[in-house]
């Protein structure tokens, strides 16, 4: 056997071994009793497929083969730059900021299957119209994705706080995207029918990225920030398609496996957020959501009414049972600790405790899920939606904490709110309901919430971490009454 | 014998086809509370976009090629190792208070069947 012919055989079976390892892991993930072993069986696949990529020197064309040093120097700094800078910063990053740290990652795989698409393009082989028409198709859904990402990175960090409204905005969108095809299919033609077999000019392929790198700004700008969860999973799933058909340029069944079982994934997970916040995936991209402030409207009857922390606490102390409501206000306090260290308190004095997740709570479906965990709360006191929404009416004390439409009863009853069937978390159902709020501002999607002015709630306003820490101590002092 | 790999027309198609649905199968089963680091899971899989960087880098023969390839490879290691590094350690934080679980009594919801049978 020739060296190429073993170089080709070690890699085709490294990869059909990550395919599989992919898809094993994956499914790993679906308990989170397993799901550490699952990334981990997932890690060891893409170790060998990349350690085996080394292997294609053995298999490359008479052109390459004088730049091949030059080549393999620089794919080894690339690797370990690339992965070093990102590994560092994944393990550095505060468990706040994974949404956007996700983000960048996804715009990174955007970018790297646009740039293969750009290799074979800029390349000297003239490929067949179907290959062509795949590449242009992976590098305009790869750089939509990367550049998308970025924005979702920017609004998600608070760089643009924004959303970057126009008239007339989703026609001019429609418009480039329109351009950035037409682009595309010039692309296609020249290649067709130049007779001297030259590969398109660069300034036509410079122009088609352009314009697709542009779309994925211009498509992401209007998006509010509350919608940036669905946004990203939208990406993650164009770049496992993007992945998924530059695969098929490169005549790799494993990218072609990874990517589409990603971009399958994807899309089913885009899917059920677009449903639990009952909206579809085109009102989302496409429709100017929660940008006009309201004030509170007539028909909503009574008052805010304030109460104090520590007496919120004790009156906690002295139920049977509490469901406690975290939102993104929560994580942004820092206050998921603290929050912990109180529910042990109640739990020690046999209080029945239990959380109640929303599944668009957070700025990414089930962050909250995984900042509870980092702050040690045990995942069978975490309950979603479905599995605890009937225990309201029997539960002493709902206590929200920084959340806010996501327990908003107009989504129920009011048409002409804008989250009207949206499902929410009953809290106004218990029988005594408190809401720790920084201040009397409105939630991220900016409307009022008729839960606050209800007769059984109170506010208790501060930061939450601060607010946590006043109800510690209020329930210790009892404590120390007691014994003393 | 000849291990050079050629996808073509219909074969591509076949595989897409399974794989897509391989996916969609997956996914469908998992708990909502798991989806934030499935969501950086499948992020950290197209990852795997690094082996056809790494292709079209060790094919290049013009420096354009080469700084482009590079940059796939760049791109595509940082896709791949951050996604490794952030799913890792959501995931190691998931732990149960060691207690009996006890949501097998919601046994008709996907959720509890997967929470239990692990």
């Amino acid at each position: 056997m020739t060296t190429t012919g073993i170089a080709q055989l070690i890699i085709g079976a490294t990869d059909i071994a990550a395919a599989f390892l992919f898809m094993y892991g994956l499914k790993r993930m679906s308990s989170p009793v397993t799901a550490p072993s699952g990334i981990f069986v997932a890690g060891i696949g893409m170790l060998v497929a990349v350690l085996a990529s080394f292997l294609y020197v053995f298999d490359v064309g008479a052109a390459a083969k004088p730049h091949l040093m030059v080549n393999v120097g620089l794919g080894v700094v690339a690797l370990i730059v690339g992965g070093g800078v990102a590994w560092w910063a994944g393990k550095k990053v505060a468990m706040t900021a994974m949404p956007q740290m996700v983000a960048v990652y996804n715009g990174m795989g955007g970018g790297a299957a646009g740039a293969i698409a750009a290799v074979e393009l800029f390349g000297s082989k003239l490929p067949g119209t179907t290959q062509l028409v795949v590449t242009l198709l992976g590098a305009l859904i790869g750089s939509i994705s990367l550049s998308g990402s970025l924005i979702a990175w920017a609004k998600l960090e608070g760089v643009i706080k924004k959303p970057l409204r126009v008239p007339g905005q989703q026609y001019f969108n429609l418009f480039v995207l329109l351009g950035t095809l037409a682009v595309a299919g010039y692309v296609v033609y020249v290649s067709k029918e130049a007779s001297s077999q030259l590969p398109p000019t660069p300034q036509l392929i410079y122009l088609f990225f352009g314009c697709a790198l542009i779309y994925g700004v211009l498509m992401t700008l209007p998006i509010g920030g509350a919608d940036m969860p669905v946004v990203i999973s939208i990406y993650n799933a164009a770049t496992g398609l993007a992945v998924g058909l530059e695969g098929f340029v490169l005549e790799n069944p494993a990218l072609m496996i990874a990517g589409m079982v990603v971009g399958a994934a994807g899309t089913l997970l885009t899917l059920l957020m677009a449903q639990a916040m009952n909206r579809s995936v085109a009102n989302v991209l496409f429709t100017n959501f929660g940008g006009a402030s309201k004030h509170k409207p007539s028909h909503i009857k009574g008052s805010l009414k304030p109460a104090a922390a520590a007496d919120a606490g004790i009156f906690m102390r002295y139920s049977k049972s509490v469901i406690i409501i975290p939102g993104y206000g929560l994580a942004a306090a820092q206050g998921q600790q603290k929050l912990y260290e109180f529910v042990k308190l109640l739990q020690a004095a046999g209080v029945s405790i239990k959380f109640a997740i929303h599944p668009v709570a957070g700025r990414m479906p089930g962050q909250m899920d995984v900042l509870l965990a980092e702050a040690g709360v045990p995942y069978d006191l975490i309950f979603q939606l479905d599995d605890i929404n009937d225990e309201f009416k029997t539960t002493a004390v709902a206590l929200v904490i920084g959340a806010n439409d996501v327990v908003n009863p107009a989504a129920r009853t009011d048409k002409s709110s804008p989250i009207f069937g949206m499902p929410i978390l009953n809290a106004d159902q218990a029988k005594q309901v408190y809401v720790v709020k920084r201040g009397q501002g409105k939630g991220y999607a900016d409307i009022v919430n008729a839960l606050f002015y209800a007769d059984n709630c109170n506010m208790v306003y501060g930061d939450a971490a601060a607010v946590m820490t006043t109800m510690i101590e209020a329930v210790r002092g009892l404590g120390a009454k007691a014994a003393a | 014998m000849d291990f050079s790999i050629h996808v073509t027309g219909f074969v591509a198609l076949y595989i897409f086809m399974l794989a897509g649905f391989a996916g969609w199968v997956i996914i469908g089963h998992v708990p909502a509370i798991l989806h934030t680091p499935l969501m950086s899971g499948s992020n950290f899989v197209h990852g795997i976009v690094v082996v056809g960087g790494m292709f079209a880098l060790l094919n290049a023969s013009t420096v354009q090629q080469q700084v482009i390839g590079f940059f796939a490879v760049l791109l595509g290691a940082g896709n791949a190792a951050g996604g490794y590094a952030v799913t890792g350690r959501m995931l190691a934080m998931f732990q149960t208070s060691g207690r009996k679980i006890h949501h097998a009594k919601h046994s008709h919801h996907a959720k509890a069947r997967h929470l239990t049978k692990g």
